[in-house]
This record gives C-alpha cells, structure tokens and sequence, in this order.
C-alpha cells in the first residue's frame, strides 16, 4: 500500500512539473537580456518597455477590454435569466442552446458565425461581431454557474416570499438576487476572463480591421517570435490568475468545473 | 395568458431569443451553405441564379472524390484518441492521489490543476514552442541520445510529436476534473471489503476502483477529445505543414481559398464526427453506470 502511495506522488509530482514548467520558462525568459528563447544572459527589463512602446499592443488590449466588458455585462444578464428559467421552470430546449456552443469545437461557432455576419446580417466584421460572438459562448458559462447555486437552495424561502404576496419582480429583486449574487459576479469575472482570452472565435469572426490582445499574440508568434511575447504573456497570465481567483471568492463552481 | 406564463416568457425569452439568432439560425446557415455553389471571388454564389435554384450536394461527392480528406479526418480522429489517452494516463493517478490525501489538501491540489488553465491558450502552447524549439535544452538532450545511437538529429518542433504534446498539455484539466469528481464518491470499505475477501492490490484496481471509475473516464474522455477534434491553432503553431488536422482544413476554406461551400461541407463533417463521438461517450457511461 505505501510503495503504491509512493507510485502515485511520483506520477502526481511529473504531471504538476509537465503543468508548471512551461509557464515558468515563459516567464523567466521575458526577464532574458537575450533576443532569443535559448540561454540565460542576464536580467532585463527590456522587453516590458518594448511591449509598453508596442501601439499596435495597446491599442489591441484596449479592444480586448472593451469587447470583455460588453460581453461579460450581456453574457451576465442573459445567463442569469437562463439559469433562473432553467431552474425554475424546468425547461428542456434552453439547457441545450446554451450549453452547446460551450461543448462543440470552438471553430464551429467560429465559421457559422462568420458566415451569418457577412451572408445574412451583411456586418462588416470588427467589434461588434466580435462581441457578439463573445456573448454567444459566454451566457452558457453564467448559466452553469447560476444554476447550480440555485440548485442548492431551499425552495421554500421563494415560496414563502410569494405566500406573502410578492410579485415575481419583489421576489427576484429582495430574495433570489441577494442570494445568487456570489453566483452571477463569479460568472461576470468568469465571462470577462474568457472574453479577453478567447482566440479561435474572436479569429474568425474579427475581420481584418480590429485586433485583440490573443490576435496580436498569435501574429507576433507566427510571423517572428521575440521575448516580447514573453513579457505579455506574463502580464496576461497575471491578469488572468487575479480573474480567477477572485471569481472563485464568491463562488467554488467556478474552480470545480462541476454543474 | 396568465401571470406565470408572462413571468416565465420574460425571464426564459430574451436568452432563448439570442441564441437561436446567433446560435441555431447561423448552424442552419451553414447547413444550407454546403449545399450552395462557391462564388467567383470566393463565398457564396447567388442561390437564384438563371433562373434556377443554385443547390447542390456537389461538395460531398468532392469530399469523398479526393482521399487526402478522408485521410486528414482519420488522421484528427487517431490524434484525438491519442491525446485522450495519454490524458487518461497522466490525470488518474493524480486524480486518485488527490482523493487519498488529507481533505484540507484537496482543494489546493485541485487548483494547481486548473491554475495553468488560467493563462491565456495560445500562451500555453507558445511555451511548448520554446521548449521544444531547436535551441532548448529538451531537443540538445534528445540530438545527444538520438546521436549516440548514430541517428539522424530530429527536429522536435514543428511535428506530430509536438501537435500530440501541445493538444494534450491544453485538455489535461478537462480530464482530472470528472475523474476527480467520480474517484472522490467512491465508498472507501469496498477496497477493505476487496482485500478481505483476499482480492490483491491490481485486482483492488482493477475490479474496483477502475470499473467504478468508467463514468468519470467517459466523460473526460470526451471533455478532451471533442475539443481536440476541431482544434485548428495548435497544429497550426507547432505541427509542420504536413500536420494538419480537420480544424486547418476548415480555417483554410473559410479563410484561405474562400471556399465557404467546402469550408461549411467539412464543418458539417465536424460536427458529425462530433455528435457521434458525444453520442457513443453517453451510451457508455449510462450503460457502466447500470453494471455498477
């Protein structure tokens, strides 16, 4: 039994070293004093300037910003309303679009949606196709979160406020609301995280004019690596673990993945 | 209609109205798009065009005409697998390790899974980039062996090895997550009652944990291998040119040659592919649940 605990903390310790040092190599060599990804020369700052120089870089994160703040703010109030329906009323087409854009290949939601843009809507593609399809894959995330803190919940605390003559309204806005509050914050941080770091979707559906943080990262990967990336990785990675972190203080769903 | 019904059509209403518009309406778009004709200067052809409706399933019988895109479907489909199984291989005895430490420990152990996940995809698949690339020190040490063995130096990035290792570092939490959520429920004195009734440590496994285990392996396993199935940008970064999957097929029509009625033809493939491989992962886990 112990040389089979033994086994199992090898193999654990492997998988959280194949998880961590990728990051950390990304890291450490966004402070190199080197051009190249290869040897440790010595510690800079350099590539943060570079990047805090880099226009094109900025004006990409300010996009980024702005589609995760729509998004998330939209995504927010009809995946609240799709999870209180859900639960509520029981409803069995509604879990299945909202929860599929989630599940299929991203790519997918990707080409239909660009299909749909500039064949049916004639849009021209920029932010506001872009924050669309940002919402679409976003409300199923609320929904999930919502959901599930509703289904932990007793019944009869509803019940009571309407015996008592509240109207749906009064019942949502003083009792239900206060009490998924946790639930639908998580869910706004959650939808802003995936907002800002989604890349196959927003690749697809940005046409040429506008550009996000993710797109900038993917063209500055492509067409020629320097450890410029590596400083906004960085920065990115921060960010992100701070969304995370905090959506995770107001709800645990958010972390477990599980409905 | 009553009170209720408005209250229910408020609430339920706006979210089902948006993602039948920018959800169910663009699928059947693309549906119909399949069977369209590509236009001159790419996209779509006019549907009413000399006096005839323009449909045609010509891009399925193209499909089929030419191999090399069966061959590219087969070769996502055993990539997936792949990835899937080195999943299983590395998340269980994590997972189970997880559920054996102390319950205070759980928690942690479970966020430093999902941690990475946190930072941004193409970021964790850059990072492979370095490490892999010509000038780390993981592709000196395998040129070292590979030269001692008197073989030709191997380049680790830009090939399978490198797609393999990039779907698989991407989808590992998909995996750790259900298994984690399955081993946890497991009842502790069925692995006593086992033992006592003389089974050994692999029958303990095997017979036990294992088999108890199959929901949980199901649902992981297609938690990873859809998303894999379709994942353009991964072989698109670090697989070479002859790596590429149905995702880069896909991209290529729609974003490349604009062959939107192609690109729609082997999106609706995809999705196939897709429905099956969720379908099969279903019947599977109900029909373990039921022997359990």
């Amino acid at each position: 039994m112990r040389e089979a605990r033994t086994g199992l903390w090898a193999a654990a310790l492997l998988v959280y070293l194949f998880l961590y040092l990728p990051l950390a190599v990304v890291v450490v060599y966004s402070f190199n004093d080197s051009r190249l990804n290869a040897e440790w020369v010595g510690f800079t700052w350099r590539w943060y300037r570079v990047l805090l120089a880099d226009e094109g870089m900025l004006h990409a994160a300010v996009n980024s910003i702005l589609i995760a703040l729509g998004a998330s703010l939209v995504a927010t109030v009809l995946g609240t309303m799709a999870g209180l329906a859900i639960h509520r009323y029981h409803l069995r087409v509604l879990p299945i679009l909202v929860i599929t854009p989630v599940a299929m290949p991203e790519i997918l939601l990707g080409v239909s949606l660009l299909l749909f843009f500039i064949q049916v809507l004639h849009l021209t593609l920029g932010l506001v196709s872009v924050l669309i399809a940002h919402i679409t894959f976003c409300v199923g995330f609320v929904a999930i979160v919502v959901r599930a803190r509703l289904a932990g919940m007793d019944e009869s605390i509803f019940e009571a406020a309407r015996d008592l003559g509240a109207t749906p309204w009064q019942v949502f806005r003083r009792v239900t609301l206060p009490l998924i509050l946790p639930a639908v914050i998580a869910g706004a941080l959650m939808s802003f995280t995936l907002s800002i770091d989604d890349f196959v979707i927003t690749f697809f559906t940005a046409g040429v004019g506008v550009s996000t943080l993710p797109l900038q990262i993917y063209s500055m990967i492509k067409i020629a690596v320097t450890p410029e990336v590596n400083a906004v990785s960085t920065l990115l990675m921060l960010l992100t673990l701070a969304m995370i972190l905090l959506a995770a203080r107001f709800d645990r769903t958010v972390l477990r993945g599980r409905g | 209609m009553t009170r209720e019904r408005l209250t229910r059509w408020l609430v339920a209403g706006p979210p089902f109205v948006f993602m039948v518009v920018f959800f169910v309406l663009p699928a059947l778009i693309m549906v119909a798009a399949s069977f369209r004709i590509p236009g001159e200067h790419g996209g779509l052809a006019p549907l009413h065009e000399h006096g005839a409706w323009q449909l045609t399933p010509e891009t399925y019988a193209f499909f089929f005409s030419d191999f090399i895109y069966t061959e590219i479907f087969l070769k996502s489909f055993l990539v997936a697998a792949l990835t899937t199984f080195l999943c299983i291989l590395m998340a269980y005895p994590l997972a189970l390790l997880i559920t054996r430490v102390p319950k205070r420990f759980r928690d942690v152990m479970i966020l430093l899974v999902v941690l990475p996940f946190a930072s941004n995809f193409l970021i964790r698949v850059y990072a492979w980039m370095i490490i892999l690339g010509p000038q780390g020190a993981l592709s000196a040490a395998v040129n070292r062996v590979a030269g001692a063995f008197g073989l030709e130096p191997v380049a680790l990035l830009f090939s399978p090895v490198a797609v393999v290792v990039g779907m698989v570092y991407v989808h590992l939490p998909f995996m750790v997550l259900p298994l984690y959520t399955n081993l946890e429920k497991h009842d502790p004195l069925l692995l006593d009652a086992a033992q006592d009734l003389g089974a050994n440590a692999w029958q303990r496994f095997w017979r036990v944990t294992w088999s108890l285990s199959l929901p949980g392996v199901y649902a992981g396993s297609a938690l990873v291998f859809i998303p894999v199935l379709g994942m353009f940008a991964v072989p698109d970064i670090l697989g070479g040119t002859g790596d590429i999957l149905i995702g880069n097929l896909i991209k290529e029509q729609f974003l490349g040659t604009r062959d939107w009625p192609f690109g729609s033809t082997l999106s609706i493939m995809l999705t196939l592919m897709v429905l099956a491989s969720a379908a099969l992962a279903m019947r599977l886990a109900r029909r373990s649940l039921a022997h359990a």
